[in-house]
């Protein structure tokens, strides 16, 4: 694996909050067809981290994409290098359809340069077809929609516009079983598609089913990265909690 | 029975909010129609009726944009007021003198002056309000103190008239309007756009597989809409002008009159410039990226933001847009007055925000139509108008107003909840 160019490299990220360091000097990677953990209390800077490669915010440290140095200033420019982001608020206007939410900021234009909704609420069927195929209120405002069925317009917003990289904060925090069992399945398949995944969760089960590798941050720095067959669930919790990689504990 | 109702109108697809606005204002017609004996619904008050709603509504579908993302705009009346004595002054004191009296480029300038004006007032206030982060609420009120008092300035608080001649016909009155011949030319026009529009709309979603309303239903709309446009143009067409002012018309365009003549008003000018803002905001609203970004930012301002939408400039142009169609209002309200005095536009902002709101406008943001707030314009007014020739006090006629609004803006909560939006 380490002979591959990672998909994203975050080298020495910080960024401060009126005089706190939200994160400091952290540095995390992520392969094709890989899914990263990021684990951390409510604080501990995994989602400041993460809003730094999604263009919501900027700090300092350098991104690469592809081997190659990015700038990422706006979202903008972060759909432009296929890093595609489902936030744990999900980011959906409520009072727009799922068609509307799916193309905010992109949407499908017509010869004469008005808003094609035709097109939209046509592709949007097909991807829903893919993803959640029981979906159907096409004309309803998202806000009359389930949790799961919320999920799925973020996630196909995600998917459809080809994203290499995905960033996902807490996708299952909201959802009963049945749905947690459906994002699961979504992330299998987009990993044998290539697609390289940061998972953003503070449920340690969660991550230890569905990621390769986890990187877990404390007061905004990074303790450790470690690969997930070598860990067990305390090892990751004394991370979380103490701040001590597992090596450091065997030693102490 | 109810059920079968039910039905009829969900196989339609009319919006139930739609449906409820037009059944009020039926009922208020109706209801000041018996009381008055039959003097409500004439050619003759429908005419002025549509007249008097023209500016307000024109700066009601402004408001729209600016409620639906969260804001507010409490300046639009004194900026009426300050744009119209502007350009009052401009067409009484200083283009004459360059360009001579009368000369055809005064209500051209005029026009632009007015809505280039105001679109930069908006876009400074929205400027304030997206940059700078000062609440549109405290930036429209100073605005609000700084028009009225700025309009003194002008002309040190004298009245300006009259205004040019040509300017004078985007008002109304018996000269300002489309005459019977255009009035059915663009009744027919329209007529057959809407239709045109709808069967276009039909294909286009047939095209792409999805389910499409029964041919029936989609029938009695082209024809309900069609009926409804040509009915308006015929009662304009009904309204009989004046002996004076027929003989005044007469006149200036050198015509003799004959004995038993009698010449009809058609529909009036400003109501041509209200339907085409309607449209054109209707436009904007549903088929424009600038449209659909309004709704997504008062829907979700951090999810809008988050989808690249620059909501700081989206601020500017919305406050820009308001200021424009303040200036057109402005057009509309001096030249039907004919002369513009310090007090012009004094409480607007209230019947355009009031106007808008009970349009279904929710001032949570999101939600808001342009129709919605064009029938809440012509409801507000057809209510101050029926008072008025009922003989209700003026007093008496703010406190029904404020109540209806209260007691719409209740419905309107009831109704959303009823309906989970």
């Amino acid at each position: 694996m380490d002979k591959q160019t990672p998909l994203v490299e975050m080298k020495n990220m910080g960024i401060s909050f009126g005089g706190v360091h939200a994160v400091d000097d952290v540095s995390v990677d992520l392969y094709p067809g890989e899914v990263v953990g990021l684990l951390g209390h409510n604080g501990a800077g995994k989602s400041t981290l993460i809003k730094m490669l999604s263009g919501a915010y900027q700090g300092t440290g350098d991104i690469y994409v592809n081997g190659e140095k990015v700038e990422i200033h706006n979202p903008r420019d972060a759909r432009k290098h296929n890093i595609e982001t489902i936030y744990q608020t999900l980011a959906l206007a409520d009072n727009l359809d799922a068609a509307a939410n799916l193309f905010l900021g992109r949407e499908l234009m017509t010869p004469a340069g008005t808003l094609d909704d035709d097109a939209m609420e046509a592709e949007t069927r097909k991807i829903m077809g893919r993803l959640n195929p029981n979906f159907q209120k096409f004309s309803s405002p998202v806000s009359a929609l389930s949790g799961g069925q919320r999920q799925s317009v973020a996630i196909a917003r995600a998917v459809y516009f080809n994203a290499r990289i995905l960033i996902m904060d807490e996708p299952t925090a909201a959802l009963g079983p049945q749905e947690t069992q459906m994002v699961a399945e979504l992330i299998q398949q987009l990993k044998a598609e290539g697609i390289g995944i940061f998972l953003i969760d503070h449920d340690v089960h969660a991550v230890l089913e569905l990621c390769d590798r986890a990187s877990v941050m404390k007061n905004g720095k990074l303790v450790g990265t470690v690969n997930i067959p070598d860990v067990t669930d305390d090892d990751l919790l004394s991370m979380i909690i103490l701040g001590k990689k597992p090596g450091e504990k065997a030693a102490g | 029975m109810q059920n079968n109702a039910k039905n009829f109108f969900s196989k339609l697809g009319l919006d139930t909010r739609l449906l409820g606005m037009i059944g009020a204002l039926v009922v208020l017609w109706i209801v000041f129609d018996v009381i008055t004996g039959g003097r409500f619904l004439t050619p003759r008050n429908l005419f002025n009726l549509s007249v008097q709603t023209a500016s307000v509504a024109v700066m009601a579908t402004g408001m729209v944009f600016v409620i639906v993302t969260r804001n507010i705009d409490l300046s639009v009346g004194s900026m009426l007021g300050f744009i119209g004595m502007v350009v009052a002054a401009l067409q009484v004191q200083v283009l004459p003198d360059m360009l001579g009296l009368g000369n055809p480029m005064i209500w051209i300038i005029g026009v632009l002056a007015a809505i280039s004006l105001g679109a930069m007032l908006g876009a400074f206030q929205g400027w304030i309000i997206g940059y700078l982060t000062v609440p549109a609420f405290i930036v429209t009120l100073g605005g609000f103190l700084v028009y009225r008092g700025a309009m003194w300035w002008v002309t040190e608080g004298q009245t300006q008239a009259p205004l040019d001649a040509t300017f004078r016909l985007l008002g109304g009155g018996a000269e300002g309007t489309l005459g019977v011949t255009l009035s059915w030319a663009f009744g027919v026009i329209s007529a057959v756009a809407a239709v045109a529009l709808m069967l276009m709309s039909r294909r286009r979603k047939a095209g792409h597989g999805f389910t499409v309303k029964p041919i029936w239903a989609e029938g009695i709309l082209m024809g309900l809409a069609a009926g409804l446009i040509l009915c308006f143009v015929w009662v304009m067409n009904s309204y009989p002008i004046a002996k004076g002012a027929m003989k005044r018309i007469a006149k200036a365009d050198g015509i003799e009159l004959t004995e038993g003549m009698v010449w009809y008003h058609g529909v009036a000018i400003p109501v041509v410039i209200l339907l085409v803002v309607t449209v054109g905001m209707t436009i904007v609203a549903s088929r424009t990226r600038f449209g659909r970004y309004v709704y997504a930012t008062g829907g979700n301002p951090e999810a809008a933001e988050l989808s690249g939408i620059n909501t700081r400039l989206l601020t500017v142009k919305i406050f820009a847009l308001m200021g424009a169609l303040t200036g057109i209002a402005s057009i509309i309200a001096s030249a039907r007055l004919n002369a513009v005095d310090v007090g012009l536009g004094t409480l607007d902002e209230l019947r355009v925000i009031a106007a808008a709101v009970i349009g279904g406008t929710a001032l949570s943001g999101g939600f808001g139509t342009i129709y919605g707030a064009v029938i809440g314009a012509l409801i507000m007014q057809s209510l101050q108008s029926g008072m008025a020739s009922v003989g209700v006090d003026a007093p008496l006629q703010s406190i029904v107003v404020g109540i209806v609004l209260v007691f719409a803006v209740w419905i309107d909560i009831v109704y959303r909840r009823r309906t989970g939006q």
